[in-house]
């Protein structure tokens, strides 16, 4: 399979001149993001989170392993992501792109390195039993901006996984099954949301928030921004592109303060509704 | 109305039977050949049952001879371009097959062109070819290179609805502000407005109305097409 062409020259030309004049093709501004829509399946920690027609599915589950010895005292979180060909046919398996690093790398540093999960509580008995969290990601379909989606996945994913109770008596560990005890939420130190700029060669276009696959493609360079509502910085990844100015970032920065604030409300507003609506105790 | 699945068995007969997209006909090592579906959709045949195709909705495109699509030079190898034209292989187009071009004068296309053109062959074995003028008159007849513009992918039945020349998208469109278009049966939608803002507008709009997507009629897209601002 061949590689998809690039963006035909009536395509590339039409995209500047149009962005020049801040016309984004989906009817978005500059700085508009894609409505998220986040549904929760059966199980908890089953999310599947879309961003236009860009749809990220995140799955969480926790089995108990011994720790190694070099950390008796802290839990595991692993966090396996695989871009398919299922998402677009630009990706093939077991062949991981660049991007696919990329996005495999930010996921880790958004979701694990910027310790959104408090990995002391997930300790159950020191140095014999701690709980491993296995976050998978699958991306469903491409249609751009496919870390934003699926970092949000994952966080909104964490946030919805409840482990089942576990009792210490001594040496002895009790699992206990959800219908006997209400299971538990993970304990979240706080939860970094990751946003996505793009930028064009020509320095009369503006940066542009949640880049549609054409704009992505087309852009000359990314910048992404991990932040969560509290204005604590997680992440700036910049990988090469045009060069930008201390107080570009700066501006950029305080546009993804914003739109983290926003994406909490509909972030919690979500799991709140998602919550009302599910019965997980047994009694 | 009669939905099939690949591999089914479709009850096409007739003295002069034509089979259209979607429908294969095998013989039997005994007995009398018959005729199966190979895609999934609704079975449709003509007024006199002569004439039996399947109506479905798909997004890859696959090649047959003499449709018109809407192609991206990939490549030039010696003396024929590649062209992508959503299917699963590339195409191939003679540098000669464009009206009037000669050894010595070929239509200059770069990586990146844009071209509406017409499936000469295709083969299931074969690589699709494409020419770019009508196979009767060798004329152009608006085949050739678009220039400017913007294209639009969508599914494959939206392109068959923009086609048919009753759709109520382009005249309702046409009635606001004067666009130019050119339909590929490909998934390929080439748009061009003196606006980009209309343009956009184009692009949303049959993004609207693509029953792929948005799925909206007409009272729906001209409430749709009020806040749009064009």
């Amino acid at each position: 399979m061949p590689r998809p062409p690039s963006p035909s020259i009536p395509e590339k030309e039409f995209v500047y001149g149009a962005l020049k004049q801040s016309l984004r093709l989906d009817g978005r501004s500059m700085l508009e993001m894609r409505t998220p829509a986040l549904s929760f399946g059966p199980e908890l920690g089953w999310v599947e989170c879309s961003l236009g027609k860009t749809r990220v599915l995140a799955q969480i589950d926790a089995k108990m392993v011994k720790p190694p010895p070099e950390r008796p005292l802290e839990g595991i979180i692993t966090i396996h992501s695989e871009l398919s060909s299922m998402a677009s046919n630009e990706y093939e398996l077991g062949r991981p792109s660049d991007q696919e690093v990329t996005i495999t790398r930010m996921l880790d540093k958004v979701l694990r390195r910027s310790d959104a999960v408090d990995k002391e509580s997930l300790c159950v008995l020191a140095g014999q039993r701690v709980w491993h969290i296995r976050l998978t990601i699958h991306v469903l379909s491409d249609s751009g901006n496919m870390l934003d989606c699926a970092c949000l996945a994952g966080i909104v994913a964490l946030k919805h996984f409840r482990r089942p109770e576990v009792e210490v008596v001594g040496d002895e560990i009790t699992i206990h099954h959800p219908s006997e005890r209400a299971p538990m939420p993970l304990s979240m130190h706080h939860t970094p949301y990751c946003f996505t700029f793009a930028f064009f060669p020509d320095p009369a276009t503006p940066p542009l928030l949640d880049p549609s696959h054409l704009e992505e493609t087309l852009s000359a360079g990314l910048l992404s921004v991990a932040l969560n509502a509290q204005r604590e910085l997680c992440v700036v990844q910049k990988a090469g592109g045009v060069p930008l100015s201390p107080e570009d970032v700066l501006r950029i920065i305080d546009v993804a303060v914003q739109k983290a604030k926003e994406l909490d409300k509909i972030v919690e507003h979500a799991l709140q509704e998602d919550w009302a609506g599910r019965n997980v105790e047994v009694r | 109305m009669s939905l099939v699945l690949p591999g089914e068995h479709v009850p096409a007969q007739h003295v002069n039977l034509k089979l259209g997209p979607g429908l294969l006909q095998i013989s039997a090592a005994s007995g009398e050949p018959t005729i199966i579906a190979t895609r999934a959709g609704e079975v449709k045949h003509s007024a006199n049952r002569n004439k039996w195709w399947i109506e479905g909705n798909s997004r890859r495109y696959v090649p047959a001879p003499q449709e018109s699509v809407i192609g991206v030079v990939v490549a030039r190898s010696g003396e024929n371009w590649r062209v992508d034209i959503g299917a699963a292989h590339m195409a191939s187009l003679d540098g000669l097959a464009f009206e009037g071009a000669t050894k010595r004068n070929r239509p200059n296309l770069k990586v990146g062109s844009l071209l509406y053109a017409r499936v000469s062959l295709a083969h299931k074995d074969m690589e699709p070819e494409l020419e770019c003028f009508d196979a009767q008159t060798r004329k152009a007849e608006g085949f050739g290179e678009l220039k400017g513009g913007f294209l639009v992918t969508c599914s494959l039945k939206m392109c068959r609805m923009l086609l048919d020349p009753k759709h109520f998208l382009f005249p309702l469109l046409g009635s606001r502000f004067p666009l130019e278009t050119a339909v590929g049966i490909n998934g390929r939608v080439w748009i061009n407005c003196k606006e980009p803002r209309q343009t956009i507008a184009v692009a949303r709009c049959i993004e609207a109305v693509d029953p792929d997507g948005g799925g909206m009629d007409e009272l729906a897209l001209k409430k749709f097409l009020g806040t749009l601002d064009v």
